[in-house]
């Protein structure tokens, strides 16, 4: 017998990864000052009770780096997320409507996806001067193309649509049919996508800084951490590399668990998977 | 045999545009850029002791006194003739560099381009098959912790077990250490090529398998499989005969789309094994802000993607008797 039927196991599930991100980057923020203690009496200490993720060899406490790392990934992540989500949904409708935009939008879609995506983030970030701002303009206006695929295609279809037919042939203005008729419409759609492109925001963000055209080096981000644990892989301290990473994996796996659910609820079509 | 020509042409002209985009934008966002390369590459200390005229003749070097646009023309005419410039870092010509980056890259990802299909096309087609059963549910799981795992995190992982823990494989580089390059062998660049391999692979699968599965259900929902399972027909036959059919277009689509993929994780994979090859190049470029060594780089790897989606189109029509129809009758 079960009780429990999709969408309320959603809704619980929603309710606990939320929290637990919230809690991730809530404790990041907080703890972020601890993160960058330097301790010379206790370096290169293998994960224990007391430091579960271990310590380097400044004698930083991992586990707060990771933490600080996390919350710092989350919140570029919804930055990100949300401003590519947002110019997908303008360039979107914009192709939708206009010949002339969507010739013009689909030849940048086409240039955008001609260069290998992490090369593309290279040269935004080399543009506005590495760093937060380089990392987070370069994330941010190169994850857009394929949810504006899916708007344009979707506002495509509901042109045809009776309701929007009828409005305009009652004269309303097409700025109003687009606020009142269209984007209530999209609304779903456009929800699934931010939080999808949650997880390529956040891998994207980690690489660029891994590669160093990202976060500054003082920073305790995941990327940082990773590329700084490379140098002492061979000596054996397997715990900089391996919690770090994995810790980053489960958040992205969070997100992308979330999305798929959200996106199987607001799509009854694809409901009988 | 016309329209298909005609249709080839259409392709490389808007191509041909699209790399003219592609080389302006990369111009143009390398030299909008605040970074100072006099400052990365030769130093605060070293400028600060240096001669008015010597730290001039290093900007003129840079190419740091002639303007943005005046520099694009000069470096376009000079590619119209055949030649990409100097790489200002490594003071060889670009074409030499690229040309022998590529080569270390190519097998690489030659190898880990066509593994990944060939995989992710049979998990797919199993997934879809054996929908909601173990196979399909262990195959799921999988693509969702590919799909979350940065790449070069599962690149350190594989070092970290195969290299240092049980010492099977190298630890990085194409070559071994301090060997003359006439006594390499081959199973020396095989051995270090490995690992960047494997990663490249893994990491490839998850996409490819995702959207053949979801399109093999599609397949195995219609009613000329309904029909063919009411006549008899076995699920292996079906599958076989009535699943690949109908699976091969999306996944070739996938398939040539995943080449620019393959490239940008080849570029993070490279960094983690010093692999000299391509992506590695260009990380360095951008670290140094080699400009024509960058540009080089993302023209070639561009021609590459560009040719990749070239080729898919002009596979339909083989693959696909109908578009070949439909494309005669218009």
């Amino acid at each position: 017998m079960r009780t429990v039927n999709r969408r309320k196991s959603t809704i619980g599930f929603l309710v606990i990864v939320l929290a637990l991100l919230a809690a991730v980057t809530v404790a990041g923020m907080i703890l972020e000052d601890g993160a960058k203690v330097t301790d010379f009496t206790r370096t290169n200490l293998k994960p224990s009770l007391q430091y579960p993720f271990g310590t380097d060899w400044m004698g930083r406490d991992m586990f707060l780096r990771t933490l600080t790392g996390l919350s710092l990934s989350i919140r570029i992540g919804l930055l990100t997320a949300l401003i590519s989500s947002l110019i997908a949904l303008v360039l979107g409708i914009l192709a939708a409507l206009g010949r002339k935009a969507d010739a013009v939008i689909s030849w940048c879609i086409d240039l955008m996806m001609g260069i290998p995506h992490i090369l593309l983030l290279l040269l935004i970030s080399i543009a506005c001067g590495k760093g937060f701002t380089g990392v987070v303009v370069g994330v941010a206006v190169s994850h857009w193309t394929s949810l504006a695929r899916v708007v344009r295609g979707e506002v495509l279809q509901l042109r045809q649509a009776p309701y929007i037919l009828a409005a305009e042939k009652l004269g309303v203005p097409r700025k109003t049919i687009i606020k009142n008729h269209m984007i209530p419409h999209l609304l779903p759609q456009f929800l699934t996508g931010l939080i999808l492109t949650f997880p390529h925001a956040i891998l994207h963000e980690a690489s660029v800084t891994f590669l160093g055209f990202g976060l500054p080096s003082e920073q305790p981000a995941i990327g940082v951490i990773l590329s700084e644990s490379m140098r002492y892989l061979t000596t054996g301290q397997w715990w900089l590399a391996l919690f770090p990473g994995l810790a980053l994996v489960l958040t992205v796996m969070m997100f992308a668990l979330l999305g798929e659910r959200i996106r199987r609820l607001l799509d009854p079509a694809s409901v009988h998977e | 045999m016309k329209h298909r020509l005609t249709f080839a042409a259409k392709k490389l002209i808007r191509m041909f545009f699209l790399l003219l985009g592609v080389s302006l934008v990369t111009f143009m966002l390398v030299s909008v850029s605040p970074l100072d390369p006099l400052q990365t590459n030769v130093g605060q200390v070293a400028l600060g002791s240096m001669s008015q005229e010597q730290v001039e003749k290093l900007e003129a070097y840079w190419g740091m006194d002639t303007p943005p646009l005046q520099r694009y023309m000069g470096w376009l005419s000079d590619v119209v003739h055949g030649d990409l410039g100097m790489s200002l870092l490594y003071r060889q010509p670009v074409a030499s560099i690229v040309g022998e980056r590529l080569a270390n890259s190519l097998w690489l990802l030659l190898f880990s381009w066509a593994f990944s299909g060939i995989l992710g096309l049979l998990l797919g087609v199993i997934a879809g098959t054996l929908r909601g059963r173990w196979p399909d549910r262990l195959i799921r799981g999988y693509c969702l912790l590919i799909s979350s795992t940065p790449a070069f995190w599962l690149a350190l992982l594989l070092l970290l077990i195969f290299s240092v823990w049980l010492g099977w494989l190298p630890i990085g580089l194409s070559v071994p250490i301090g060997m003359e390059a006439s006594a390499v062998t081959v199973a020396d660049r095989l051995r270090h090529a490995i690992l960047p391999a494997l990663t490249l692979s893994i990491t490839g699968v998850a996409n490819i398998a995702m959207h053949t599965r979801e399109k093999m259900i599609d397949v195995l929902e219609t009613d000329y499989v309904l029909f063919a399972k009411a006549q008899g027909e076995s699920t292996l036959s079906i599958v076989w005969r009535h699943g690949l059919r109908g699976v091969a277009l999306p996944a070739l689509t996938l398939q040539f789309a995943s080449v620019s993929e393959i490239i940008g994780g080849s570029v993070l994979v490279e960094q983690v094994f010093s692999y000299p090859g391509l992506g590695q190049a260009a990380v360095t470029a951008g670290l140094g802000s080699d400009l024509p060594l960058l540009l080089g780089i993302t023209l070639l790897t561009s021609v590459i993607v560009f040719g990749g989606n070239l080729v898919a189109d002009l596979l339909y029509g083989v693959v696909d008797p109908r578009i070949r129809r439909g494309a005669a009758r218009r």
